[in-house]
């Protein structure tokens, strides 16, 4: 009885998460003359096909993932860099940084993003430039990305045991390779962790972007825009290939994680 | 052999250079013009309609950077802000007008716009901008209501019908002050323009006084409301609603008689575009009746070139609805920007209608600032505590 009731629960909770994206697939099937996202009017797959003749959004797409992908390298790279440094801080000083780092994330993004703009603007009009663009844009997103991968990386170094750093140096290895030896594969989930965050919070930044983009326009905005008129079926079309995308992604990555760490466990009990 | 080689493929990249300045006179064909246009405001393309910026790029070696915005006050700011250069906006009537107030329109050199021929005699003489000397009409329509006969028995001919009790939690407003307001002041018979500050309070106390009978303030979700039967009767902008009205037997569109808004939308060219030269090629391949044509064929607004109409279907162009006859345009008045002291005033009435009345926001502050001085007391009674049990 008791597990019935749970196996309801989970049901429901599971509803409730995935029933908006069920209802974004299904109408993105919708054969609609108005764009309508509430009355179904039966099969096609024209959103399909106008998505990739549509070049303004296939560009603004484009952006998005050119500036995600860079966005997580660049704040994955120095914010495991930050995290190693600050790890070795004394007490009071990694305090303070650590209250610096994570300013930017308690900061509201509409904050960040004006202060970041006037600072852009400022600095291209400094330098000659007529306009802020994927430069800015990027930058911006590593900017606020950078905490996340900090705040992801630092518990795996402070759970990391600090005398193996040291043993490795002991035994004559020089201590940039200790690290890339010792260190590094100790802090990679975090590290992994990191870099996905930071991925999956510059695609979805509206605000931010939305102020430092001069010219330059990425899919959030773009959608955005769209809501004078109507918003198109084309992006319903647009969700559901990035949400099978990352969908498969993810049961790839998750089915041979599991293989390894049973592989792992089979080597373990044979030794 | 070698040199050879690369000596003609030198040529051949030389090539297309060659033909585009051939075709196009002393323009910058090396230049990306930077458009900024309203969201889902141009054919781009697909489904066999016609890609107007790939065709400008075809005609002229000219590269667009095309890139969208969703209200006039968005354009602004990104406008104000600096860091943007565009070289081509196309904001409505009292937008322009603002914008020409503070100098930040480039006058337009119509020896190199001649196509602005082919605009209809009405449009070129705005309110918002006189004579046209800074931008070139690209659509126009006017605000009208649009309504679901299944719910709906009586024919609608009157903005009171969007205060009418009996449709009471199925009326729908506009999501922004100035069109909100507008619907106000046709009941009120003032002009929309007004710059008396009494006028603006008595349309605002009729817009509260409707306020609990709306269903919702929203912007394009009246045609998701509207479709599902889930509001009765909203307002909306003509070149909209005509594609919900066509595709839905039971959805009708009426002008009311009291007047209604009629707007524009033009193109101009920021006083800051470092291409004035080119940017006026693009409009002037916009103007071009076959472009404008194909253009509205997809936009589904109203052109303000009649020589445009040869290329829109029959019943389109004897559509009343996106092209109402003299005698309503007659009733209609245009946008034009509002002196500052008004416009904040607007903005004050407009929150007061949304929000409810300074008393409620003055309670939501002291709620708070109440929660807030809750958690700080927290917050210090846990340190001093902490400390006390640390010493």
């Amino acid at each position: 009885m008791k597990k019935a009731g749970s196996r309801i629960y989970m049901a429901l909770v599971f509803l409730f998460l995935y029933a908006p994206i069920l209802v974004l697939v299904v109408f993105s099937f919708n054969d609609t003359a108005t764009a309508s996202r509430t009355v179904w009017d039966g099969f096609t797959l024209r959103w399909y096909q106008r998505l990739f003749e549509d070049r303004m959004l296939l560009e603004a797409l484009r952006n998005t993932i050119v500036i995600a992908v860079v966005a997580a390298i660049v704040s994955t790279v120095l914010g495991t860099m930050a995290a190693v440094g600050i790890n070795s801080m004394k007490k009071l000083p990694r305090r303070i940084v650590m209250n610096v780092t994570n300013l930017p994330m308690v900061n509201p993004d509409i904050v960040t993003g004006v202060s970041l703009m006037l600072l852009f603007v400022a600095a291209v009009s400094l330098f000659g430039g007529r306009s802020l663009g994927m430069g800015s844009l990027t930058a911006a997103h590593i900017t606020f990305c950078l905490p996340y991968v900090i705040l992801s990386v630092l518990p795996k170094l402070r759970q990391m045991d600090p005398n193996l750093y040291e043993a490795a140096q002991d035994l004559g290895s020089p201590p940039v390779k200790a690290f890339f030896k010792v260190v590094l594969p100790e802090i990679v989930p975090g590290i992994v962790t990191g870099m996905i965050m930071a991925f999956t919070l510059s695609i979805d930044d509206f605000v931010i972007s939305y102020f430092t983009s001069g010219t330059t326009q990425t899919l959030p905005i773009y959608i955005y825009s769209m809501t004078r008129r109507r918003v198109s079926p084309e992006i319903n079309a647009l969700s559901t290939v990035l949400f099978t995308v990352v969908m498969a992604l993810l049961i790839v990555v998750n089915v041979r994680g599991s293989k390894d760490k049973a592989a792992e466990r089979k080597g373990e009990e044979h030794s | 052999m070698k040199k050879w080689i690369s000596l003609a493929l030198c040529l051949l990249a030389l090539l297309p250079v060659l033909s585009a300045s051939a075709g196009a006179e002393e323009l910058d064909t090396s230049v990306t013009l930077n458009v900024y246009n309203w969201g889902e405001y141009i054919s781009n393309g697909t489904e066999g309609s016609l890609d107007v910026n790939a065709e400008f790029t075809r005609r002229t070696g000219i590269q667009v950077n095309y890139t969208t915005f969703d209200s006039n006050e968005s354009l602004y700011s990104k406008l104000a802000g600096g860091g943007a250069d565009y070289d081509i906006i196309i904001p409505s009537d009292y937008m322009i007008s603002k914008l020409l107030n503070e100098g930040m329109l480039a006058e337009l050199d119509f020896d190199n716009i001649p196509n602005f021929k082919y605009i209809d005699e009405k449009f070129r003489d705005p309110d918002y901008d006189p004579g046209c000397a800074h931008s070139a009409p690209y659509t126009w329509g006017v605000v009208g209501l649009f309504y679901n006969t299944d719910y709906i028995d009586e024919e609608i001919t009157s903005w009171e019908a969007l205060w009418d009790p009996d449709y009471a939690g199925k009326i729908l407003m506009f999501d922004n002050p100035r069109d909100a307001f507008a619907i106000a002041q046709m009941r009120l018979g003032q002009s929309l323009n007004t710059t008396d500050p009494a006028d603006w309070r008595a349309a605002a106390d009729l817009l509260k006084e409707q306020k609990p009978m709306v269903q919702a303030y929203v912007m394009d979700q009246i045609f998701d409301k509207m479709e599902a039967g889930e509001a009765w009767i909203a307002p909306y902008y003509s070149g909209d609603a005509a594609l919900l009205v066509e595709n839905n037997d039971s959805i009708q569109f009426a002008i009311p008689e009291e007047g209604t808004n009629y707007f524009v939308d033009a193109i101009c060219i920021p006083a800051t575009s470092t291409h004035k030269r080119e940017a006026e090629a693009y409009i002037n391949f916009l103007l071009d009746p076959e472009i404008a044509g194909a253009n509205m064929d997809y936009v589904g607004y109203s052109t303000p070139e009649s020589a445009a109409k040869e290329y829109l279907e029959e019943d389109v162009v004897n559509d009343p609805l996106r092209y109402p006859d003299e005698e309503t345009l007659s009733r209609t008045e245009v946008f034009v920007n509002l002196p500052d002291d008004v416009s904040k005033l607007v903005d004050t009435l407009w929150a007061e209608v949304k929000m409810g009345g300074p008393g409620e926001s003055a309670l939501l502050v002291a709620i708070i600032l109440g929660f807030l001085a809750l958690y700080v007391g927290i917050v210090i009674y846990k340190r001093r505590k902490r400390k006390r049990e640390m010493a």
